[in-house]
């Protein structure tokens, strides 16, 4: 219990501290999280869901942490240079792991919609928080959304009332910003009610090079029929751990787009669980991950059917270079009930050396008799013919790598459902794999 | 153009080619011939640089410079270049994006500057006319889901676009019907000029009645047994390659 002994010894003594920045809608949770982080401890790889990430020395480092909430004075606004310019969002910032608010973008909101600061709105508006909040990401599965849910004291809100389309996609951004190693904790709460519809558009940006921890717990309530896309770009630098766990529950006819996209980092968990829990409800789960040097990027998912009728299509694909690692385990449980369940998996993936390493477990469950489930993983080289007759062609072994890489992860970029977003990342991608992009290029501080 | 002395490959520690000597002109055409299993395969693949085989002895000098120093892209970038007998299929990278590469890396080699996006699409719909290449098939992936005729095809269509010194047409003929063995000859001959040479592999007479050589060379067990005009071809097309194995003493 040595790397949690730190963890329950800081909620012992700040308890009070956290408790008073943040709202009491969240306090509430705090003492059952805390409960069941003690009972649990840290997963062990023993694990099979942390099989690929050792929790607990990763967790052990001490890291700074702002419980105090002590103000930060950047401003968001003029120090971020946007990555993906063109693009015409609605931009809010969280700076570490506090929502932004001292200026806001100008254009407004439909009628009705709430956004903004988790910890404001739980204030505000405590029952329609209360109904949603740690209800989906159960404390007592996961040590470590029990972990963030017993810290975090803010994060990000949104509800979009039945019926009310938000045209103009939302832009978070998640800034990393301190003089010393630090520990984040940062929550994301979504609600879309029947019929509602939004695009979320998440970046992690890392302004410093000290190391950071971060943990993030986001829970999506997608509504009967709504539709729901979620992309997440993860571009921080290789001192960075990042732990992310996402919780979706989808109803009838709602349609919903993940896409996780790791472009740089040090290391990565993303776990997913996705239930599919009314009929003729869509999941598409993208993934990509391009690695090199010592990075890890684990992709974790699970998708239960549990009504008829639903659709799920899984595609990740990794390239990892030097000696990283990937890792991929994909569940699908297809529940009794489920029939006419269509359901794919697919994950594929590029190790340029021998050094690296890629893991890929593929799992089925089916409990359901007329349904259509398939799943495939590959891990390969680059093609050596088509390098060959490239390079006849007069393009360079180096450029003709390149070409064959991009190729590869295209398929993920072209699923994205905002053209703009897959313009700049067909060019944060060549930049990537042309090693122009070696670090956060997301703000002045960088540069 | 190109000078091949004694020229000795191996794959995976097997010799291959036993001692070649063959010397191209420029402005010839020339035709290689032999059973399967001779090498014809081996020498266009060594010529262009193929990794998997290892030049163990001999020289092949072209315009001047010594061939067996250069990478491929640097062969290709000098004005050599192979038509595949089994070209590639890369899924993911499109033509436009693979040939305009290909074309403005040479452009660099050369010391030009790269062309402008109209420039470049103005000279593939020039070039694709030469092959009558479908527009539709232009903007697919490179090869992917062509059929075997598409495929010979595009390969003449990225020679007509890279405009080489040297052509190698490895079994262009292999799987294509008399129609599109038609264009492709064709096709061959409109990109024909007195300062380009070509050496063309084929085990049949047929591709021959479109693509006349000058000069026609029997390749068997790893070296060049006879070399005569295009009577030659004729003569093989008739008799097979068994007289020659009798005077050879086989």
């Amino acid at each position: 219990m040595k790397a949690e002994q730190q963890y329950i010894d800081l909620y012992h003594q700040c308890k009070a501290m956290i408790d008073k920045h943040s709202a009491e809608v969240m306090n509430g949770a705090r003492a059952k999280a805390f409960d069941d982080f003690c009972a649990q401890g840290f997963p062990t790889r023993k694990v099979e869901k942390y099989k690929y990430t050792d929790v607990g020395e990763l967790f052990a480092p001490d890291y700074g942490l702002n419980l105090n909430r002590l103000d930060i004075p950047v401003n968001p606004y003029d120090v971020f240079k946007c990555d993906v310019p063109n693009m015409s969002t609605s931009l809010y910032f969280m700076l570490n792991d506090g929502f932004y608010e001292k200026e806001l973008p100008k254009a407004s909101l439909p009628e009705g919609v709430l956004l903004g600061s988790l910890k404001n709105i739980a204030s505000t508006h405590p029952e329609l928080v209360a109904r949603y909040y740690g209800k989906l990401a159960d404390t007592s599965k996961d040590a470590v959304t029990a972990l963030n849910t017993m810290l975090a004291q803010d994060g990000f809100f949104v509800y979009v009332p039945k019926g009310v389309v938000i045209e103009r996609p939302i832009q978070l951004i998640n800034m990393l910003h301190s003089a010393v190693d630090f520990m984040t904790n940062r929550r994301i709460l979504v609600i879309l009610e029947e019929g509602a519809q939004m695009k979320l558009l998440v970046c992690d940006h890392a302004m410093d090079s000290v190391k950071f921890l971060s943990t993030q717990v986001i829970e999506v309530f997608a509504g009967a029929n709504s539709m729901f896309d979620l992309y997440e770009l993860e571009e921080t630098h290789n001192n960075t751990v990042r732990f992310s766990n996402l919780y979706v529950h989808q109803e009838a006819g709602s349609n919903v787009l993940l896409n996780g996209v790791t472009l740089h980092n040090g290391i990565t968990r993303n776990m997913t669980e996705v239930t599919l829990d009314g009929p003729g409800a869509e999941i598409k789960m993208l993934g990509m991950a391009i690695e090199d040097k010592q990075q890890r990027v684990d992709n974790n998912t699970f998708i239960e059917h549990r009504a008829a009728h639903c659709i799920s299509n899984e595609l990740y694909k990794y390239v990892l270079d030097d000696s990283s690692v990937g890792a991929f385990a994909g569940k699908v449980l297809v529940q009794k009930g489920a029939q006419h369940t269509s359901s794919q998996q697919t994950n594929r993936n590029l190790c340029a050396t021998r050094e690296a390493r890629m893991y890929t477990q593929p799992q089925l469950e089916i409990y359901a008799d007329d349904v259509k489930c398939s799943h495939g993983a590959t891990v390969g080289q680059l093609d050596e013919n088509a390098l060959f007759y490239m390079r006849q062609r007069g393009i360079s072994e180096r450029e003709a790598r390149m070409l064959l890489m991009f190729a590869f992860v295209n398929e993920v970029i072209d699923e994205i459902r905002l053209d703009a977003l897959k313009d700049r990342l067909h060019l944060l991608v060549e930049k990537r794999f042309r090693g122009e992009l070696d670090k956060c290029r997301g703000c002045v501080l960088c540069k | 153009m190109l000078e091949i002395k004694d020229l000795h490959a191996t794959i995976n520690g097997k010799e291959i080619l036993k001692g070649i000597n063959l010397s191209v002109k420029t402005g010839e055409v020339h035709a290689i011939m032999g059973p399967n299993g001779s090498g014809k395969s081996t020498l266009s693949n060594v010529l262009v640089g193929h990794p998997a085989y290892e030049v163990t002895k001999g020289s092949v000098i072209f315009n001047g410079k010594n061939l067996l120093e250069m990478s491929p892209e640097d062969r290709s970038h000098e004005g050599l270049f192979l038509s595949f007998q089994y070209p590639v299929e890369i899924p993911g990278v499109s033509m436009v994006n693979f040939m305009r590469t290909a074309i403005n890396e040479k452009r660099k080699y050369m010391g030009l500057e790269p062309l402008s996006a109209s420039e470049f699409l103005k000279l593939m719909r020039e070039k694709r006319a030469v092959v009558e290449l479908d527009n539709k098939l232009a903007n697919r992936s490179v090869n992917e889901g062509f059929s075997g005729g598409e495929k010979k095809r595009n390969e003449i269509f990225q020679m007509a676009m890279l405009e080489p010194k040297l052509s190698i047409l490895d079994e262009t003929d292999s799987g294509l019907d008399i129609d599109a063995l038609r264009i492709v000859a064709e096709g061959v001959n409109k990109l024909k000029t007195p300062e380009t040479s070509c050496i063309v592999i084929t085990h049949y007479q047929r591709l021959l009645d479109y693509i006349k050589p000058d000069i026609v060379h029997v390749l068997y067990k790893g070296r060049i047994v006879k070399t005569a005009g295009p009577e030659l071809a004729l003569e093989l097309e008739e008799r097979g390659y068994d007289w020659i194995k009798a005077e050879l003493g086989e």
